[in-house]
């Protein structure tokens, strides 16, 4: 009989097991692993949720950048050190209302920025399929949890590919909703107009159990859109008979690891046994979406984060003389230096004589990446890529090549530049055991799709039962 | 000062009076407590995302209207970021390059002319926090932060301080008729900063302008300006040059000073907004909220002139503010004499008022009480004399008039026949006087007319007491 | 490769309200200058006829709320964070010059 710890929401469901003994089991977990893989920037010791729901008792680990009423939100970052925002962001409210466990806070790149968990002011999260390397990021520490079985379940959120990239590189299901489809209130801002919160789960199955609790309408939320939620659960059906599979060419190039292609083409190939419809296409505009990222990204971040500044809450310089010098200060002790990076290409990119060539033409050439995707979906249902180019690479690795950290979202980027949802599911491993992800991406609002396709891969294969050697 | 000519633009920043906040569901209200009408929103915290208020919107459609402004086909809002404790997000939100409306205008007399002031631009935006200076510390209030302001731009179109205090108050005039906002410049509902150059007369390049900021009163921006313009000619005149730069006025010394800050020109990254998407208003729309517009202050006083056949002088006057023309309008629906109630208006109630320092809404006489005062008059019950005091105590109590003369036993006598019994006996009793009149000295008559006024405590009707005394002097009864 | 001048790094540097040894001034300058020459290749693209997306789902419009009024939080839950304050105020050190 499994450990209680190594099952999902969904077994623990069917099993009618009591919250008590779920916590137990999970917190027994958490201790023998945890000084390891520091994946919690905060264990949330208090008895588990009161009230029914359908997740009740079951505990959901929540990135350290979404708000949780009362509790430290940090963002893994020290110059918010102590926040407590008095407000529970919209997603952990249904959360509540569902019944989940909030069991903790989960380790990430400070604000976001990173691929790698590394940028953390609380060190970086480890891989639990190999200690020595990055779990991904920027949602490292909930992706290492759920593979770990720290947890049951994990939401994370996804700028450039922070959910679906360390779900690949950890073996775990990771999901980024269609842009509008969760509220993002009470989601510190990254870059308001790419980013989505979304569900890191160990099967389908999971994610779309997580996902129908946290999408939906919010009025506090301009960006976010009313229209229904459908019953994802319906979408978890093997079947992909006719299904139309685009295969993009501009997604395997030279670079990618050869684990890594083979991994894919192999899984497109089941696919494809089981009567989907694979298409070459071309998604011509590719080569630009990283170049376009991090003009976009880093500007709108730039602007997100200048209310970081020691007036209202978080670190303040204390000996500062007047309140200039209290801002440049508090800035610069609590910022990391991926963080001043990011802020200084941004402000530099909206600057006068720069706004034009930079973020204007990043915001034309996003158009261009979108109507590749427009284009695209008249012929395929789903377009299928590589979620990595490689699997986790070792900590330390690419700290001081930030060029070479950023193009680690080469694939993820799109989607959300585009405003699609897209997935990471494991399919297989390489020969250094190490994981490797597979991204379905749709059309905007066809979740369901993605589910369906995802499940029916998933449920033909076995790569969702492997574990780490912990 | 002939030599050069004065060019202003004028730049307006109007608090609309809604219940909440431009962006969150924060009270308005005036005066709360410190940090009591606020939310993560409004305070800029982490996570918080802005909604726009669909009322602070409309009240922008209406004014935009109102000023005969095009609508943007695309409206959207923009990030204007810079430091500064009170702007908690350490950016603002509001509107760069597709602002809410433009290309307006309102219509000013300037030496007997009509004038057409362009407005350049109307556009939303949330407002600051209130900061606080003491020595050694700052401190913040951000009830303030978040309300929706309308920023109203004019073209440097004006010529003259005078024209600025014109533009100011019809600007003023039609907001308040819109209803969108009680234009206080002293609760901080209405804020005017000045852009203010000056050049040698017929030029048309614009010389340097300055920036004046700080006056709180309509007059204080008519002084303000004066003195600028000639601080401006006096500075040319001795060959200095005139630096670009915010100057504060100082409404006590009567003096505007150069604000010296270390800050060169502010950068503002203006970029989308991408927490809010893009607003519509479809023409069709925009056709019915013009149609609905209620009748503005020029087009009342021209319907005035014609209706009341009032001079466009008293139009001009009594249309200038809403509350006046609603007032008057109401009174002269009840009272048939227009003229009458013109000048009573004018007259009396705008001087007490002015004295009690209240607007006509704090009068404490209802339209209809007025009316039913002048009707007493126009019907002789109450001398007019004896109305103006009526009036004053009608305002001071908010007791009806009618009433008060009742109370008072303050009705007019007009019986021919007690007031003769009264003539004769001061006749009789005023023999001096008597003869002075039959002498010639008309004074005399008036002294008569008094003591026949003082011996009935003012009630007689005065021109009976002349017809009568004048008869019984001329000899006989 | 592009190389950006120190002094453009410490103007928006200041702007950001960032202070930089001349170490982190170095450091900076040249991983920037790798990133922008990296994001030049966005000039090959020709998009003189492409409108920019600000945002991705470009059909949504005219979000309101209704001028209704919320509760807010208490102003002790306001100031709970604040790392000075005075009597129900945010307290920061001095603003030189006024606005």
């Amino acid at each position: 009989m499994e450990k209680l710890y190594a099952l999902t929401a969904h077994e623990l469901i069917s099993l009618k097991k009591s919250k008590a003994e779920i916590a137990g089991s999970v917190h027994d977990r958490i201790e023998a692993v945890e000084p390891r893989v520091k994946a919690f920037v905060r264990v949330n010791n208090t008895s588990s949720a009161e009230g029914g729901g359908v997740l009740s008792g079951i505990p959901v680990l929540v990135k350290d950048n979404i708000c949780v009423s009362g509790e430290e939100t940090t963002c893994s970052s020290r110059i918010l050190d102590g926040f407590k925002p008095p407000y529970d962001a919209t997603v952990v409210k249904k959360l509540k209302a569902a019944g989940a466990y909030l069991i903790g806070k989960s380790n990430m790149d400070e604000f976001a920025f990173g691929s790698s968990c590394e940028t953390s002011c609380y060190g970086p999260t480890r891989n639990p399929w190999d200690l020595n390397r990055i779990p991904g990021g920027s949602s490292g520490g909930s992706a290492a949890a759920v593979a770990a079985d720290e947890t049951i379940m994990a939401i994370g959120s996804d700028t450039g590919g922070s959910i679906r990239q360390p779900a690949a590189l950890c073996g775990v299901v990771g999901m980024k909703p269609t842009y509008g489809r969760v509220s993002r209130y009470g989601l510190i801002a990254f870059a308001s107009s790419l980013d989505q919160i979304g569900p890191i789960t160990k099967d389908v199955e999971d994610a779309a159990l997580l996902l129908g609790i946290i999408a939906g309408y919010d009025e506090m939320d301009s960006t976010s859109v009313d229209m229904p939620v459908p019953d994802y659960k319906r979408s978890l059906v093997k079947d992909v008979k006719g299904l139309r599979v685009g295969v993009p060419k501009e997604y395997f190039i030279k670079g990618i690891d050869k684990d890594v292609e083979a991994s894919v083409r192999k899984a497109i190939g089941v696919l494809k046994d089981l009567g989907a419809e694979i298409k070459d296409i071309t998604l011509p505009h590719t080569e630009y979406a990283v170049a376009t990222y991090y003009i976009v990204a880093p500007a709108e971040a730039s602007s997100n984060l200048a209310r970081f500044d020691g007036v209202q809450y978080g670190l303040r310089d204390k000996g500062a003389r007047d309140i200039i010098d209290m801002y440049i200060k508090s800035r610069s002790e609590g910022f990391g230096n991926e963080a001043k990076r990011r802020i200084l290409l941004g402000t530099y990119c909206l600057s006068t004589g720069y706004y034009d060539a930079y973020y204007l033409k990043a915001q034309k050439v996003r158009t261009k990446i979108r109507e590749d995707f427009d284009r695209a979906f008249k012929d395929c249902d789903i377009i299928i890529t590589p979620t990595s180019p490689t699997p986790a690479f070792k900590i330390g690795e690419r700290m001081n090549d930030p060029l070479s950290m950023y193009l680690s979202d080469i694939f993820t980027i799109p989607a959300n530049l585009a405003g699609l949802p897209a997935i990471s599911v494991p399919c297989g491993l390489t020969a250094g055991a190490l994981p490797i992800g597979l991204q379905i991406m749709a059309k905007p609002f066809d979740e369901e799709t993605i589910l369906r396709a995802a499940y029916t891969f998933e449920q033909s294969t076995e790569h969702h039962k492997l574990k780490p050697k912990l | 000062m002939t030599k050069y000519e004065t060019v202003i633009g004028l730049e307006v920043h109007l608090q609309l009076a809604t219940r909440t906040k431009a962006f969150c569901g924060c009270s308005t209200d005036f005066g709360a407590r410190p940090n009591s009408q606020t939310c993560p929103v409004c305070l800029g915290f982490p996570g918080s995302l802005p909604v726009l208020n669909e009322e602070a919107f409309n009240f922008a459609v209406k004014v935009a209207l109102a000023l005969g402004c095009k609508i943007q086909d695309l409206i959207k809002f923009d990030r204007k970021n810079y430091y500064y404790p009170d702007l908690p997000k350490n950016f603002q939100i509001s509107q760069y390059d597709m602002p809410l409306a433009y290309d307006g205008f309102i219509d000013i007399t300037s030496s007997g002319q009509s004038k057409r002031i362009r407005i350049k631009r109307v556009h939303m935006e949330e407002d600051a926090g209130k900061l606080m200076h003491t020595p050694g510390y700052s401190l913040v209030d951000y009830n303030r932060s978040g309300m929706p302001l309308l920023e109203i731009v004019t073209e440097p179109d004006l010529s003259s301080h005078e024209e600025a205090y014109e533009y100011l108050t019809k600007l003023k005039a039609i907001l308040r008729y819109l209803k969108v906002s009680d234009c206080d410049m002293e609760k901080g509902s209405l804020r005017c900063d000045a852009n203010i150059s000056i050049r040698p007369k017929g030029d048309t390049k614009l010389g340097v302008k300055v920036e004046v900021k700080n006056m709180n009163s309509f007059k204080n921006v008519r002084s303000a300006l004066e003195y600028e313009a000639r601080r401006q000619v006096s500075a040319m005149g001795s060959g200095e040059k005139i630096v670009q730069e915010t100057r504060l006025w100082d409404a006590d010394k009567e003096v505007s000073n150069s604000m010296r800050s270390k800050e060169e020109a502010e950068e503002y990254r203006y970029f989308p907004e991408p927490d809010l998407v893009p607003f519509v208003v479809d023409k069709r729309n925009i056709e019915i909220i013009k149609r609905g517009l209620p009748e503005l202050p020029e087009a009342r006083a021209a319907r005035f002139t014609k209706e009341f056949a009032m001079s466009e002088y008293d139009a001009g006057v009594i249309t200038s503010d809403i509350d006046l023309a609603e007032y008057f309008e109401e009174s002269a629906r009840l009272c048939k004499n227009i003229k009458a109630v013109a000048n009573w208006i004018m007259g009396d109630i705008m001087a007490a008022l002015k004295e009690k320092t209240v607007g006509i809404k704090d009068a404490r006489i209802a339209p209809a009480g007025l009316a039913g005062l002048l009707t007493m008059i126009d019907s002789g019950a109450i001398s007019g004399k004896m109305a103006k005091d009526v009036l004053l105590e009608a305002m001071d109590t908010g007791i009806d008039p009618k009433v008060i003369v009742e109370k008072r036993g303050l009705s007019q006598v007009n019986d021919r026949g007690e007031i003769e019994a009264v003539v004769k006996s001061v006749v009789a009793g005023n023999e001096k006087s008597v003869n002075d009149y039959k002498a010639g000295k008309t004074n005399a008559l008036t002294f008569l007319v008094g003591q026949v006024m003082k011996s009935t405590k003012g009630k007689a009707n005065p021109a009976i007491v002349n017809d009568i005394l004048k008869k019984i002097l001329e000899g006989g009864v | 490769m592009k190389s950006i001048d120190k002094k453009v790094v410490e103007k928006v540097a200041h702007l950001s309200r960032l202070e930089l040894n001349e170490k982190e001034l170095d450091q900076y300058c040249s991983q920037l200058a790798l990133i922008l020459s990296y994001i030049d290749k966005l000039n090959e693209l020709d998009t003189s006829k492409t409108q920019p997306t600000t945002h991705a789902l470009s059909t949504l419009k005219n979000v309101f709320r209704k001028d209704v009024p919320r509760k807010s939080i208490s102003s002790d839950e306001a100031l709970e964070n604040a790392p000075a304050k005075d009597g129900g105020l945010f307290k920061v050190p001095p603003v030189i010059g006024s606005k």
